[in-house]
């Protein structure tokens, strides 16, 4: 008999920790001056120094610097007066200098935390998550395995190697050890890493894009019975790529584990690796043996040595938190916290706030980006802020206002638009897209509609007002639906001796 | 009549008056190395087409009348650890065997900028690991005063070269005393500047908080018109000091030492020094106080940990900094059959690219930084640093320079340390607590050792970002002693026979 997640949690206590690595969105790499742009061809964004060539030094990017401050000011960190890069010595065909440049004892920030909202049996509870630290570091080079069955080094026929992520400059944030989380640990990672993820969007310092790499996250778990006050053997889940994934690598381990601990064996500590398509893990790299990076202060760098009142600075260009702003649009717009919630993941509050801004209803531009959007967004595989703008679909909204679209209508103008074809006015006007208000043309195919179906329009003529539909529906096939259906209802109903 | 054997500072005023063009001086430079270079073996590498090019382009500006920079035209020899774009540069190691570098270090854009000649690549000891040259993947070089002798390392070709009359400034660098120590032997003059003075960019890392490149010459004079071309602030080097290039040529030619204060190291002068050496230094210290210095003695106790210090800070950084030659981008590769995994050529590629004395230090080096013996060893020795700077910091509040013999022994025979690494290491007692310190340090021959007849060196250090004083020291201290001598010590030097 194995256990499901919810006799898991009945019996094991899990503990989390949070490793994540945000790559900045900073124009340069960290110690050269190397464009970071995503996408160009191979290896044509490099330098000497960001291919570790020999002689060639590194130089600190100041605005990574800014940037991984502003990190740790938003998450009430402290910022260490001195701090000193490392070097992590490792061999890896794809870092050019087989060590990593990163720091070790002496991260920029530290000591702070982060406050979330998790769903719980008795409603939504606050929950904070403490944050060791936030350090810098580089990215390393991307390797391409060619041939052999699993894409892995081992058994490729060759690999390819791409040093344009090299020196990417890169922010890991990692949390203290996250405890008393009891069943809601898949929430709480789910939380912190949305939350996170927020922050970092507000303050304008990365992309944060999971599902591209841009965000990375890191996902240490280990069980221990309840009440025993241990602290189990964790393991270290990689490849989470999507704030769902979080969710469910938590779960996946906390199953794992507690089958194993169940069955008498113990956990190996490992490093694991997440199947999107089972929302399992794969054992990889055991790290029984400490791997030994053999860390030293980094001499090709001076110490970081903020000036305070350059943090003070920074500390006052700190935009609005993403919970209090939140709150206050949920109140603004009256939105269940449900909704809310659905947009924020969606990544969708930017533009709903700047399309109501420009003057749409908050409840239609909600519900156009959630859903019109969204949905053709996601047939597309793109992100729905890249289809359409906040104005476009203002405008759109404000035509259905005045009775110059249908609901049907404009769901094709928005089509037409996304397909390029023009502004909303451009799309109406090639498309012919006009709701048919003409009561002369209404009433000629009513006519025609009841002329059709006489029966019908004999029981509608008796009382059974339901009956219409199969009428209205004729005239709107009749008008291609470019007539107000609202308006069709009424205008039948009172040639059938139904009206008001 | 200006020659090979004149100064460059002599060379430069025959260009400016028209005596002479760039174009011969370097001719007459290429004929010299054709004729004694085959028994010296200084260079690793002659650029004579980029040289003669540089040349001519520099005669055509000044027969312009284009201002130019005051070493323009001379010719100079690069030691092989800095990069020249297009050139080969090896760092004396069958690692870097054919690899042009794709850009020029930043010492070699000023000396381009300065019109400064490039003559070629000079031998070295394998990654610059070693005080004799012996451990070149090339081959030895050998002591233009005793072809059977070390030219001293790891810059021997460098300061060969200078002794050699194959070119008249030379580029070295110094991590322990790799320029001081073959000046010392070879009768020239090498100065390390202040770290931080001169920028890495491009200096091919053996240890990175201690490597300072720096001008190598004949005179003391020479020797400070080099460092102020290569001197100075660089943002591409984050360790390079951020401030004014401190005056070394009005210093070298102030020749006027009254009133100065320099002190005398008790621990750099007793047990395993030559006595040639030290009657030498002694003699130098009585020119000095004749020319109204006055000597104190001072004592740096920490100096006694300072090379056991340095053999555990250089391999940390040097087991690190090496890393990178895994024959993924450049450099060569073994092994790759098409069959071994990545790991394996790399295996293989280090263990047939890398010599003895270099595979020494990065094991040395990684055994020291690992986890369980980074505190006792790598962490013990930085304390040590600490300390090194604290007795130069007590000893500068008594003194304006410091003063040792550069080298404990005059030039040994090749072959002499071959089984005994600790007895090499040895010979950088002298020069290793500048470089531990970060201060500059200067070698100029002081004279012949009376049992051998081999040159002895003089070494000043000054405090950070003073090098003005070793230059004033060095230059009153020259003076004196040419003076005494009635010319210069490399005249006592044999001459090399052609082939």
């Amino acid at each position: 008999m194995s256990l499901n997640y919810d006799q898991a949690v009945e019996k094991y206590e899990p503990t989390l920790g949070l490793e994540v690595h945000v790559e900045l969105n900073t124009k340069s790499k960290m110690f050269c001056s190397c464009s970071t742009e995503f996408g160009g061809a191979p290896n044509t964004q490099t330098c000497p120094v960001c291919l570790g060539m020999p002689g060639a030094l590194p130089v600190v990017n100041g605005k990574a610097i800014e940037s991984t401050i502003l990190i740790g000011l938003a998450l009430n960190c402290s910022i260490a007066p001195f701090s000193r890069f490392a070097r992590k010595n490792y061999f890896y065909p794809d870092m050019p200098k087989n060590f990593q440049t990163s720091q070790y004892d002496e991260p920029i920030c530290v000591n702070g935390y982060l406050d979330v909202e998790i769903e719980t049996d008795e409603g939504v509870k606050p929950f904070r998550v403490e944050i060791e630290r936030v350090h810098m570091e580089e990215d390393t080079g991307k390797s391409l395995h060619v041939g052999g069955a699993t894409g892995r080094i081992h058994g490729a026929d060759y690999s390819l190697l791409d040093y344009n992520r090299a020196g990417i400059p890169l922010v890991e944030i990692v949390t203290k050890i996250v405890g008393g989380t009891g069943k809601y640990a898949p929430q709480v990672a789910r939380a912190y890493v949305t939350e996170l993820r927020d922050i970092l969007r507000s303050l304008g310092v990365s992309d944060v894009k999971m599902e591209q790499g841009s965000m990375r996250c890191d996902v240490n778990l280990s069980l221990a019975p309840i009440g025993s006050g241990e602290l189990g053997t964790r393991s270290e889940t990689k490849n989470v790529n999507s704030l769902r994934s979080v969710e469910r690598a938590v779960i996946g381990e906390v199953v794992r584990q507690s089958n194993r601990l169940e069955a008498g064996e113990r956990i190996v500590q490992e490093t694991r690796h997440f199947q999107e398509e089972s929302g399992q893990t794969r054992s990889g790299r055991s790290k029984e043996q400490a791997e030994d990076y053999r860390y030293f202060p980094e001499p090709d760098l001076v110490p970081v040595v903020p000036d305070s009142a350059w943090i003070e600075e920074l500390r006052a260009t700190l935009p609005e938190k993403p919970s209090t702003r939140r709150a206050r649009l949920q109140e603004e717009w009256s939105v269940p916290a449900k909704e809310m919630t659905s947009l924020v993941n969606a990544g969708l509050l930017d533009v709903v706030e700047e399309t109501i801004t420009i003057g749409a209803d908050p409840t239609r531009a909600r519900s156009w980006w959630l859903g019109e959007v969204s949905r053709l967004a996601n047939e597309r595989e793109v992100d729905p802020t890249t289809l359409i703008t906040p104005a476009q679909v203002a405008e759109v909204i404000s035509l259905i206002a005045s009775g110059d679209l249908t609901d049907k209508l404009a769901r094709q103008v928005v089509e037409g638009v996304i397909a390029g074809e023009g502004t909303p006015a451009e799309v109406i006007s090639k498309r012919g897209l006009k709701v048919v208000s003409d009561d002369g043309a209404l009433m000629a195919a009513i006519e025609a509609a009841i002329a059709s179906q006489p029966d019908t329009a004999e029981r509608v003529r008796g009382g059974n007002i339901p009956a219409a539909g199969a009428l209205i529906g004729a005239v709107m096939k009749a008008t291609g639906g470019q007539a107000d259906a609202a308006k069709v209802r009424e205008l039948l109903l009172k040639h059938l001796g139904q009206g008001e | 009549m200006t020659t090979i054997r004149s100064s460059a500072s002599e060379m430069a005023a025959a260009l400016a008056s028209g005596e002479t063009t760039s174009v011969e001086l370097t001719e007459a430079h290429y004929a010299q190395i054709e004729k004694v270079d085959a028994q010296v073996h200084a260079f690793l590498y002659l650029d004579k087409e980029g040289a003669l090019a540089q040349a001519a382009d520099v005669d055509a500006k000044r027969k312009s009348g284009a201002e130019l920079s005051p070493l323009a035209g001379i010719p100079l020899a690069l030691k092989d650890v800095l990069t020249q774009k297009g050139i080969p540069t090896t760092c004396g190691s069958k690692m870097l065997e054919g690899w042009r570098p794709p850009y020029d270090s930043t010492v070699v854009s000023k000396l381009k900028a300065a019109g400064i000649v490039i003559l070629g690549k000079t031998n070295m000891d394998e990654f610059a690991m070693g005080s004799s040259t012996e451990n070149s993947a090339y081959g030895v070089t050998h002591n233009p005063w005793d072809l059977t002798r070390i030219p001293g390392g790891s810059g021997g070709g460098s300061s060969a070269a200078l002794a050699a009359f194959e070119a008249p400034l030379a580029i070295g660098t110094d991590t322990g005393g790799s320029i001081r120590q073959p000046a010392a032997v070879t009768g020239t003059v090498g100065v390390k500047p202040t770290y931080g003075g001169v920028s890495r960019y491009g200096l091919i890392a053996f240890s990175s908080s201690l490597d300072q490149a720096g001008p190598c010459a004949r005179t003391v004079l020479d020797a400070a018109l080099l460092h102020e071309v290569i001197a100075g602030h660089d943002e591409r080097d984050s360790t390079s000091i951020n401030a004014p290039v401190p005056h070394v040529v009005k210093a070298a030619k102030k020749l006027d030492v009254k009133g100065m204060k320099i002190g005398v190291v008790k621990e750099l002068q007793g047990e395993g020094f030559q006595s040639g050496v030290l009657s030498k230094f002694h003699e130098g210290l009585e020119e000095l106080v004749a020319a109204g210095a006055e000597l104190v003695e001072v004592s740096c106790p920490t100096f006694d940990y300072a090379l056991a210090a340095y053999y555990l800070i250089a391999p940390s950084e040097c087991s690190s900094n090496l890393a990178r030659f895994d024959s993924m981008r450049y450099g060569i590769r073994v092994g790759d059959d098409g069959n071994r995994s990545a790991e394996e050529v790399m295996k293989l590629t280090r263990h047939e690219g890398f010599g003895p004395e270099v595979k020494r230090r990065i094991i040395l080096g990684t055994y020291a930084l690992s986890s369980g013996y980074y505190d006792a060893y790598y962490g013990s020795a930085q304390k040590v640093r600490t300390l090194l700077m604290r007795d130069f910091n007590a000893a500068f509040a008594q003194a304006d320079v410091l003063v040792s013999p550069t080298a404990p022994t005059t030039a040994f025979k090749i072959g002499a340390n071959d089984n005994d690494p600790l007895a090499m290491y040895l010979n950088d007692i002298a020069t290793i607590p500048v470089n531990m310190a970060g201060i500059g340090g200067m070698s100029l021959p002081c004279g012949l050792a009376e049992e051998d007849g081999l040159p002895v060196g003089f070494q000043i250090m000054s405090p950070a970002m003073r090098d003005d004083l070793m230059y004033q020291v060095g230059g009153t201290l020259e003076a004196a002693l040419l003076s005494k001598w009635g010319g210069p010590l490399l005249d006592k030097a044999p001459v090399l026979a052609g082939n």
